[in-house]
């Protein structure tokens, strides 16, 4: 009986973190996020290599049917490294649902191309997911008309999986006739936002009605767990870099960090953000193992890392003094990361809403996802 | 991660869950710990004992359960004794501080005579540490002990110590030897309470109990085997016990206890006619902590985890007596603030009897800065886990004043 890593997950994660080490310089960073589409050729083959994009998707499909505790491990290390890589949506959200809700053929046609990378989807959400903007879409048959914005992972994404008020995802090949993605660079120039327009568009429905708002939920807690995990990795990277720095930074003939108030300042940090590692695993271990306790680690989880990412963000930018504030340290390009992770699947204040509907706390329903999986 | 639920928890989750059941009703008020544990509390002690739930991995030979450290089986006795709101036993300074520190550090002897009688609650403890001119300095401390045919002569006074007015032995940090420098001078020494020359003089806080005691010290006489390691060895010694004393301050296991007291207040009390707990500017500053107490308490189940394979936990164990008094004193905040006006009658019944509700709300959260304070004050939380953690340097040395070599 253990509460940790296993060995295994160890080794993902000296893997991986030791791959984006070597190959995400900061010029590297720099040169891919002045694009902005939140995707690198070179990266991605990388990735495929680690083994990172079949992670969650079933060995009979080509992958290494693993679980969420290990998508988050991989996830807190592209964090840590602010690598543009499309991960929550096209590498976590979509294959769950396909494996939640998708039929043994559908499966079969798309969860290999999943696994070995040449598909990539976006994943959006047309209402109940916590997120501000207008959406709507109407389905008609398998034909799919609307608009959808703020959709994660919409840069090389050669799909779109689009979240129906019903619960039902409706599987929408970008290259349709009909289909049109609009790509937009964030503040997090690491990962763009985008939006989809769908014209008749032709889509494959997963899910039965029945159940459908339950495994939407499953799939946007996952979601909402794994940019936790992305912004513990961020945050991690942002204290380790305003520690490095307080030690090398000299004023008055001493090491900023020899002074208390940049010392008590980095206790404080590190006092606040190391239970959010136990916090992020056990969330992770429980979409998987604990039903009863999923949705409100997930919600208390990506709430509480947004209200620590963003103290961490704005402290250790802090102890950094002016450069911190500068582009030549780069050091904003994870704040922003922590900035998007926060705003992305539901802010802090209405994760924290639908904690409250969880336990009962709360007499009005809201959103149909949120209403229906509680 | 490995908590899978096999047949082994389900079993103990069940033996518990009967248990909780059967001799629930016997259980003491939880919280409390601030006097001598009456018949009640000593026999529900002796309950849990018999049955595993205290001292679960503390070695039988000294009075435990024996068995080794499963952080799934803690969780489990925990969770169902904090559901049910039933006591999980005493805490006190001897039991969180001194014994895991005579487990580490101590003799098989000391471990045999003190652990058993300390666990039940026979043996209550108080620690001499601080002194008026030595407080966050710690190892200035000017209390001393010469040798005197086979014993130990010590004079000077403490302060701070909780529970001396009612404990029977204290551990006390004292210097040994003259001729050594600040911090390997000092020695841990045992003394008995009841010893001629000690003189206990009660301590008012602001909450108007006297919490806290003075203790003086005129030529006590105790055997010269009551010493922990050996002499100059004190230092260390004390540092493993504030080790512990910053983990039993930090307990995650008191917030648990602590949200869910304070989610069934918020659920109770009214405002204008609405329930507390639904109004949403209260409401999110709840969720908001239980959002820290949940990161608080999967912290400690990792750290005993590693505690358990004897791994170094570093800075993750450090930050712990910070973390969980800080949220300690947002929760009872929070608590106060449900009360409102009606929370302010203010009653404390001294030691005999049990407070109101709102007293004891409002204790807790004056006594929550006490806690902030003790045990290392919350900016000596920082400078440990600043220096010790991160390896940050140490503030330039002043001169140090004659008498004390560094």
């Amino acid at each position: 009986m253990e509460f940790g890593l296993s060995d295994e997950q160890r080794m993902l994660e000296d893997s991986v973190r030791g791959f984006l080490g070597e190959k995400l310089s900061m010029e590297r960073l720099r040169k891919i996020a002045e694009i902005g589409g939140g995707f690198d050729a070179a990266l991605w083959e990388g990735l495929i290599e680690q083994g990172v994009v079949g992670l969650l998707v079933p060995e009979r499909f080509g992958g290494s049917g693993l679980g969420l505790l290990d998508a988050a491990v991989v996830a807190e290390s592209l964090g840590y490294y602010a690598a543009p890589a499309p991960f929550p949506a096209s590498l976590v959200m979509a294959p769950l649902a396909l494996v939640a809700a998708g039929s043994e053929a559908q499966q079969a046609e798309w969860l290999p191309g999943i696994a070995s990378g040449e598909a990539r989807m976006s994943v959006a959400f047309a209402g109940g997911a916590g997120q501000t903007g207008d959406a709507s879409v109407q389905l008609e048959g398998d034909r799919i008309s609307g608009r959808l914005i703020g959709a994660l992972d919409g840069g090389a994404a050669s799909h779109v999986l689009i979240f129906l008020p019903d619960g039902r995802a409706a599987l929408v090949d970008a290259h349709e006739t009909g289909v049109d993605v609009d790509v937009r660079r964030s503040l997090d120039r690491t990962r763009p936002i985008s939006g989809w327009t769908v014209n008749n568009a032709k889509a494959v429905i997963l899910g039965a009605a029945n159940d459908a708002r339950a495994v939407a939920g499953r799939v946007l807690d996952a979601g909402r767990v794994i940019l936790a995990a992305d912004t513990l990795g961020a945050a991690q990277s942002m204290f380790d870099k305003a520690l490095a720095y307080s030690k090398e930074r000299v004023q008055f003939n001493r090491v900023i960090g020899s002074f208390q108030g940049v010392k008590h300042t980095l206790a404080d940090l590190v006092t606040m953000l190391e239970p959010c590692r136990a916090m992020v695993w056990y969330a992770a271990h429980a979409q998987d193992a604990a039903p009863e306790e999923a949705r409100i680690m997930a919600l208390q989880a990506k709430a509480h890392l947004g209200e620590v990412g963003r103290e961490v963000a704005r402290l250790a930018t802090e102890v950094h003094g002016g450069m911190g504030f500068t582009d030549l340290l780069g050091l904003h390009y994870w704040l922003k990361r922590i900035a998007f992770d926060r705003q992305m699947l539901g802010a802090p204040e209405r994760c924290r809403q639908e904690a409250a509907a969880v336990q009962g706390w709360l007499a009005a329903k809201f959103g149909p996802v949120a209403a229906q999986t509680s | 991660m490995d908590l899978s639920y096999g047949p082994k928890y389900r079993a103990l989750q069940q033996e518990v869950l009967n248990f909780v059941r059967s001799y629930g009703h016997l259980s003491p008020r939880t919280g409390g710990g601030r006097k001598r544990p009456d018949k009640r509390a000593l026999d529900w002690q002796n309950l849990l004992l018999q049955h595993g739930y205290f001292a679960r991995n503390i070695p039988s030979e000294y009075g435990g359960f024996g068995l080794p450290v499963d952080v799934m089986e803690l969780a489990i006795i925990a969770d169902a004794f904090s559901a049910a709101g039933v006591s999980p036993g005493i805490m006190n300074q001897g039991i969180s501080m001194l014994v895991p520190t005579l487990l580490e550090v101590g003799s098989k002897e000391q471990c045999a005579k003190w652990v058993g009688p300390t666990i039940r609650g026979e043996v209550l403890w108080c620690q001499g540490y601080s002194e008026p001119g030595s407080g966050s300095d710690l190892a200035a401390a000017k209390t001393c002990a010469r040798v005197e045919d086979g014993h130990f002569v010590i004079n000077g006074q403490k302060i701070w110590t909780s529970s001396a007015h009612f404990a029977d032995m204290m551990f006390l940090l004292c210097r040994t030897e003259a001729d050594k420098g600040k911090h390997d001078g000092l020695s841990y020494l045992f003394v008995p309470m009841s010893a001629p020359g000690i003189e206990v003089r009660p301590l008012v806080t602001m909450t108007g109990r006297a919490e806290f005691n003075e203790t003086f010290l005129t030529d006590v006489r105790i055997p010269i085997d009551q010493i922990v390691m050996g002499r100059g060895k004190g230092w260390h010694v004390a540092n493993v016990t504030l080790k512990y004393e910053r983990l039993l301050l930090g307990d995650p296991n008191k917030l648990i206890h602590r949200l869910a007291r304070v989610i069934e207040l918020m659920k109770k009390t009214t405002l204008d006619g609405v329930r507390i707990i639904e109004i949403p500017e209260y409401r999110d500053r709840l969720l908001r902590i239980q959002g820290e107490v949940l990161a608080s308490k999967f912290h400690g189940l990792r750290l005993l985890t590693e505690q358990a394979k004897g791994e170094e936990s570093g800075v993750s164990r450090l930050i712990v007596k910070l973390n969980g008094t800080m949220i300690a004193h947002r929760l009872s905040s929070l608590a106060v603030d449900v009360l409102g006006a009606a929370g302010l009658p203010y009653e404390p019944q001294g030691e005999a009897l049990e407070d109101d509700e709102a007293t004891t709300w409002q204790i807790d959260n004056m006594y929550d800065i006490g806690l902030i304070i003790g045990g290392g004050s919350s900016n000596i939380q920082r400078n440990i886990i600043g220096e010790r953690g991160l390896g940050l340097p140490r503030e330039p040395k002043a001169n140090i004043k004659p008498g004390a070599k560094e």
